[in-house]
């Protein structure tokens, strides 16, 4: 059987998601964006919320979300995203309404917001790229730089007597009595990725029942400014991004709500 | 025995040679180019050993791009 | 009604889909009373509390992305907080209305009444060339009035509108005329008034988006003489002002708001004192009657700026006189208001 043979009259076990279309995507080679751009377009087609969803984009790398994903978009001001899905959402509570944001957007200018947001239990889902670097900027210290990690505004690596601590947000939002369901994942491998589309529907899922808010926190790499192959960054993620940030559900009120 | 053959095809010109998918591959079917580079420059993603996938499609998951489409058919 | 809450009143009548604000000195009645009236029983309009004045203006932003009619409001340092926002929602070409009851300032300043936003206001305020349209209300009336007017205008140019208000006003008891109840646009109305809004891509349509960002500077240059060509029609269209007992006048005090009032009393005083003088009241202060200051310019020996604040409008007012005749300003800081008396005296010693 050749291989013309397979493609012809075999059925098609994967292809990108329509939603997500042709425009090259910005990001560098290897970033975990464009597994979780895929991600969000899967989980969208497959709910059918195609004419139904609104997202904002953020200030970073993901500015340009709204090239690649096609639905409809408002691309906010740095750290604004969860004010303009909030206002959103009560506008149109039938919409499927989601931000998209990385560590610095949503964990440093926009910690406001977003813990208000969230505390509001507006019925929202906020995906975080947590890739602990500022990555459009040129690799500077996020609130979420490990301790010892070098980055541009900490050549020397981020050290406490200096820079604090970083900042585990997804644990903060876990507290707050607004947020219903709040998990942590990844998409470093095949498993790590089905889970995360999984969770990323049943974010978008309770939130379109109006149970409150919901983060879905993506650890992910930035291996351009972390300057490393994509394979050794996904290494290094796991030896000690994960180490520090936990995978899994931090809390999921879904079922009792 | 029933048997899964699949095939790839990889979407030359938007891979951006990130290797991930070369990595994620359990039966190294894939590869990157040695010499040669799509419009953009960057070496890509090509079925090496085409005889040997079998449509898991481990390596479109991964990539990052969306590049890689993934068929399956089931022979005797 | 206090001119707060007429603001609020207003709001509900006009068909108003979504307040967001923050509280904040001498406005909170807005707030308060939009709250206390439970609008979102009667007519469905959303009020929410924000965070934070970032906060309410870019829940304003995203609301107004969606093409819904929506408005905060605030008093001088706040509106400073919302300069970001603003400045987005300019570039983005979105409708809204953002109220202003000023007090006096820099920084947290005092909680009483001033004029010293009008370069905030009138001149970008943020960062980036633009403008907002620019409304200054003298009564409870027309704090009521402008509301409807401002979202009106907003829409019509998609551009954030100014309701700039100062505390004189806000607080202040009138008498007035609420305007007729007008239901809020249906989903269906918005959607086809207003194509260019993140609502879904209902029916399958292409997908809107609603962003300030643009990274080639050929495209963002192209972007910028729109918008300044839009802006070039809403000064040539939008002018609104207000005469009075100009006709006879030698003299004339220009002046907005507050002031306005002010003025009216001092022209009162100077006339049965034999000086003529009348009053030009600008309604926009951008678009700014400019044309209509230069041929006021032509029949009268000079001009008096009167603003509560240390000389702001007075620059545009020289701009379109272009020196025929003398401009001078008075003004009083610190949240004081002028004194008629003392405006009669600065008009004798002027000129």
């Amino acid at each position: 059987m050749t291989r013309e043979e397979i493609i012809e009259k075999g059925q098609v076990v994967y292809k990108k998601p329509t939603l997500l279309n042709d425009t090259p995507m910005h990001y560098c080679p290897g970033c975990s964006h464009g597994v979780v751009h895929k991600l969000v377009a899967e989980v969208v087609e497959e709910m059918g919320m195609t004419e139904k969803t609104i997202a904002i984009s953020p200030v970073g790398c993901a500015v340009f979300a709204y090239k690649y994903i096609d639905v409809d978009w408002q691309e906010a001001a740095h750290g604004r995203a969860p004010a303009l899905a909030s206002a959103t959402k009560r506008l149109w509570p039938d919409r499927l309404v989601f931000t998209y944001q990385g560590d610095g957007d949503l964990a440093c200018i926009g910690t406001a917001e977003t813990i208000h947001a969230l505390n509001r239990a507006e019925n929202i889902t906020i995906i975080f790229i947590n890739n602990a670097i500022y990555g459009m900027t040129g690799g500077q210290m996020a609130p979420t730089t490990l301790l010892g990690m070098k980055t541009a505004t900490c050549p020397y690596g981020r050290e406490v007597s200096l820079h604090g601590y970083p900042l585990k947000i997804t644990e903060l939002a876990a507290n707050l009595d607004g947020t219903c369901y709040v998990t942590r994942q990844s998409v470093h491998s095949v498993a790590a990725i089905n889970r995360a589309k999984k969770a990323i529907r049943k974010a978008f899922e309770y939130s379109m029942q109006g149970k409150g808010s919901n983060l879905v926190e993506i650890v992910s790499t930035c291996n351009s400014g972390w300057k490393m192959s994509p394979e050794k960054a996904n290494k290094w993620m796991e030896e000690n991004m994960f180490a520090f940030y936990h995978l899994g559900d931090l809390k999921d009120t879904g079922a009792d709500k | 025995m029933a048997r899964m053959k699949g095939a790839t095809v990889v979407d030359t010109e938007r891979c951006k040679g990130c290797n991930l998918c070369v990595v994620a591959c359990p039966l190294d079917v894939l590869a990157l180019t040695g010499k040669e580079v799509n419009r953009k420059g960057y070496n890509f993603a090509h079925e090496v050993l085409s005889d040997t996938c079998t449509g898991c499609a481990s390596c479109a998951t991964v990539c990052p791009d969306g590049c890689i489409t993934v068929y399956r058919l089931k022979t005797e | 009604m206090k001119g707060n809450e007429a603001i609020a009143h207003a709001a509900i009548r006009c068909g108003c889909d979504g307040y967001f604000g923050y509280p904040i000195t001498p406005q909170s009645e807005v707030l308060e009373t939009l709250a206390e009236q439970k609008p979102w029983e009667t007519t469905g309009m959303v009020v929410l509390q924000a965070e934070s004045e970032v906060s309410s203006i870019n829940m304003v932003y995203g609301g107004a992305s969606t093409g819904k009619k929506v408005m905060t409001s605030s008093s001088s340092p706040g509106v400073s907080l919302m300069q970001e926002g603003i400045s987005y929602m300019a570039g983005a070409e979105l409708p809204a209305l953002i109220v202003n009851v000023m007090r006096g300032g820099p920084g947290l300043g005092t909680i009483q009444p001033s004029q010293s936003d009008y370069f905030q206001a009138c001149k970008g305020g943020g960062h980036g060339d633009y403008h907002l349209i620019v409304l200054a209300p003298a009564s409870v009336q027309e704090m009521a009035d402008f509301v409807d007017l401002a979202f009106t205008l907003a829409f019509r140019y998609r551009n954030p509108a100014m309701i700039l208000a100062d505390g004189a006003i806000g607080q202040m008891m009138e008498k007035l005329v609420l305007p007729p109840f007008k239901p809020r646009r249906t989903e269906e109305e918005i959607i086809k008034e207003c194509p260019w809004a993140t609502t879904g891509r209902v029916g399958g349509r292409k997908p809107n988006i609603i962003t300030s960002l643009e990274l080639r500077s050929e495209e963002m240059e192209i972007i910028n003489l729109r918008i300044q060509a839009k802006y070039r029609e809403i000064e040539e269209k939008e002018v609104r002002y207000e005469e009075f007992m100009l006709d006879d006048a030698e003299y004339a005090i220009v002046a907005f708001g507050s002031a306005a009032r002010i003025a009216k009393k001092s022209i009162e005083i100077a006339r049965s004192q034999g000086i003529k003088v009348g009053l030009l009241r600008p309604i926009t202060l951008w678009p700014f009657p400019t044309k209509e200051i230069q041929t006021l310019a032509s029949r009268v020996k000079g001009i008096l700026s009167l603003e509560i604040n240390a000389g702001q409008m007075v620059e545009d007012i020289r701009l379109a006189v272009e020196g025929a005749v003398p401009v001078r300003h008075f003004g009083r800081l610190g949240g004081i208001i002028p004194d008629p008396d003392e405006v009669v005296d600065v008009l004798k010693r002027s000129f």
